[in-house]
């Protein structure tokens, strides 16, 4: 069985423990959602700040819920020695890291459009350039889950991996937010030519994390913790 | 097992406390005030050869990484040294980002810039702490070498990136604000850039000096660890005899 | 076929069609050396071989070719058993029917659809036993299978384990349950503090398995 087809079975796999436990609904998109309103009480509503600032408050509320999907892919694995049976299973690592972190990835992009929502009502943003926006959100959608999957294998089965993953995970992904913020913020501002070098440099990061992910997830799993 | 370091390191640790000595001399009274920023700017002394150093031990820490994980080299005192250059390297780093702020201050009037080099510094030191924190998650160099192995790398590979796009923030911001301060200070005659370049070097042997000191502990440490396991195997062992 | 050497250097040589019991107190190392031979320990020092791989350098390989039966299921709470099964069964290349026929063998059939936190302690060892056997393994390693079960529990380990062998499979059986076993097993041998060896009764020391 070829690496694709492997990966998509662990995709299917976490899909369906989402779909089925709904934790990514029912408790992950409320937590973005509750992010963007406490960013209103956290800034002046009335100044006419949040509609400015809007770009760079979605990612951050994006990489904050992304922090507990990365945490929960890993949980799932946590129980009835499920680890072990990935290891037994036969399955090459780094299929299990690309079914992985595409099932995060799906569930960041819905929690996304989510959000998307939430800022245009909440913030009272006018939303243009809609083609760089979905791009950047594609791009570094899969940057963020790919970068955020390694972290996780990385700490799995470590006792500390609830701090662990977050103090791992936001220092690496700073050009994430930055590249994102600026891509949706030329989006919006009419000017999509200045965003879409934003674009190219989130790719590269995507890739990067992408191939980082697929060499260091097997050595990663087999880790005795 | 002597928990005394070795002669190398004892000549290192005196090389670079009497270039510490020189250097507090050349720095304080032999090189002269700056026009400008007046003696404020003697803070540089210590601020460069310690943003050098944060990102040398860095480099260190990714190098003996690579030595861990490359099977072929793989051997505990480069986890070990890994672990000993990042302890050294945060506690620079976070000079660096001290002293860049008390040197701000008088001279730019705010505490800090987020321009590339201040922005990656503090990034870096929060990839330094959470790499520290992964070095406590196991109590050998088998148990935690890998995983803190690739977070070093990881982390090595991100700083540049990091360092890229802020840069490419502020060219971009160039025309929006007034980010034409002068971030440089300029060393000149003869004494300055003299005393600048020395500095690098007596930090550069302390650093040498802290980390086979701090190897050295980490050695014990771990021997000590292998011989309270050995203890428990042959304790097993002996139960059945 | 297999040769593990221990920590007081006896070997054990394991031929293909063995069906061996590991006998022995609690803590001696059954559990260990069973999860050893599956590739999920790391070989420390000394050298052993598993179904031709060598342990030390080719772990990975070997896991298709094994079975392991442990204290966990290895499954996921929120799937059916259907699922689990059909997930374990397709990552070595299974398909779906041979899945579903090793649900019927274990007697699972009208528990299908049941999700796995919801299974009984004797279902869920079925439901191992399942997963265990749609890969069909060249090497069953069954750590404690009756734990924990019910009498018509054991005698399904027992007609699996029964069946398994005449197969043509190799089982290593880790087991308190000595008489029960040592109807189905064709060898038995002792691990206590961590070593290997024979019971030969009254005489404590280590003896040297030869091939």
């Amino acid at each position: 069985m070829n690496m694709f087809r492997e990966a998509l079975l662990v995709a299917g796999k976490d899909l369906r423990i989402e779909a089925r436990s709904r934790v990514a609904l029912q408790q992950i998109v409320p937590f973005g959602g509750i992010v963007l309103i406490v960013f209103a009480f956290a800034l002046d509503p009335d100044r006419g700040l949040l509609p400015r600032v809007a770009p760079g408050l979605f990612w951050t509320a994006v990489l904050l819920a992304s922090l507990l999907s990365i945490t929960r892919s890993f949980s799932i694995e946590e129980a009835n020695g499920a680890r072990d049976g990935l290891r037994l299973s036969g399955l090459d690592g780094g299929a299990i890291f690309l079914g992985k972190a595409a099932a995060v990835a799906l569930q960041l992009l819905l929690l996304e459009v989510v959000l998307g929502f939430g800022v245009v009502v909440l913030y009272d943003v006018s939303v243009r350039g809609v083609v760089l926006i979905a791009c950047t959100t594609v791009v570094a959608t899969v940057a963020l889950a790919a970068t955020g999957t390694v972290y996780g294998v990385l700490a799995a089965g470590l006792r500390a991996r609830e701090t662990l993953v977050p103090l791992l995970v936001l220092p690496a992904v700073t050009p994430v937010v930055l590249g994102g913020t600026r891509a949706f913020e030329a989006a919006l501002a009419g000017a999509p030519s200045d965003g879409w070098p934003w674009v190219q440099l989130l790719a590269a990061f995507a890739v990067l994390a992408v191939v980082a992910g697929v060499l260091a997830f097997g050595p990663l799993l087999e880790e005795d913790s | 097992m002597s928990t005394r370091v070795g002669v190398g390191t004892k000549i290192l640790g005196a090389a670079a406390f009497v270039s510490l000595g020189a250097l507090a001399v050349f720095a304080l009274v032999v090189a002269p005030p700056d026009e400008r920023q007046g003696d404020a700017q003697r803070l540089m002394y210590v601020h460069v050869p310690a943003a050098w150093l944060a990102y040398l031990a860095f480099f260190v820490t990714a190098v003996a990484s690579v030595l861990w994980l490359v099977p072929r080299t793989r051997s505990t005192t480069w986890d070990l040294l890994a672990g000993a250059s990042a302890e050294i390297g945060v506690v620079f780093t976070g000079l660096t980002l001290v002293l860049g702020s008390l040197w701000g201050r008088p001279t730019w009037g705010t505490w800090w810039e987020w321009d590339a080099r201040v922005t990656t510094t503090a990034v870096l030191f929060f990839l330094y702490l959470g790499y520290l924190a992964l070095r406590r998650t196991g109590a050998t160099a088998q148990e935690r070498g890998t995983r803190c192995a690739i977070a070093a790398l990881i982390a090595f590979v991100d700083v540049p990136i990091v360092h890229f796009s802020v840069t490419w923030w502020e060219t971009l911001h160039q025309e929006a604000t007034v980010f034409n301060r002068d971030l440089d200070v300029q060393f000149e005659g003869f004494w300055m850039p003299f005393t600048l370049i020395f500095a690098v070097f007596a930090f550069t042997l302390l650093y040498a000096f802290l980390v086979m000191v701090r190897l050295r502990l980490a050695e014990l440490d771990e021997g000590r660890e292998e011989r309270q396991l050995e203890e428990a195997i042959a304790e097993r062992v002996a139960v059945t005899v | 076929m297999g040769r593990f050497p221990v920590l007081a250097g006896a070997d054990l040589d394991v031929e293909a069609g063995d069906v061996v019991l590991l006998s022995g107190p609690n803590g001696a190392g059954k559990t260990s050396l069973l999860r050893l031979c599956a590739g999920l320990l790391p070989l420390r020092s000394g050298a052993a071989e598993v179904l031709g791989c060598d342990l030390a350098r080719d772990r990975r390989s070997l896991r298709r070719r094994l079975s392991f039966v442990g204290h966990e299921t290895f499954c996921y709470d929120d799937l059916t058993v259907a699922e689990n099964l059909r997930f374990a069964a397709r990552a070595v290349g299974r398909g779906v029917a041979e899945a579903d026929f090793a649900i019927a063998r274990v007697g699972l059939g009208s528990q299908a659809n049941v999700v796995h936190s919801r299974l009984s302690q004797g279902q869920r060892r079925r439901l191992a036993f399942a997963i265990a056997l749609a890969r069909d393994p060249e090497l069953l390693l069954l750590d404690e299978p009756h734990a924990g079960l019910d009498a018509d529990g054991r005698a399904v380990v027992d007609e699996v384990v029964r069946v398994a062998a005449a197969d043509g499979r190799t089982i290593l059986i880790a087991s308190h349950e000595l008489d029960r076993v040592r109807q189905l097993a064709t060898r038995e041998v002792e691990i206590v503090g961590g070593q290997v060896r024979l019971p030969v009764a009254p005489d404590p020391e280590p003896v040297e398995v030869s091939p």
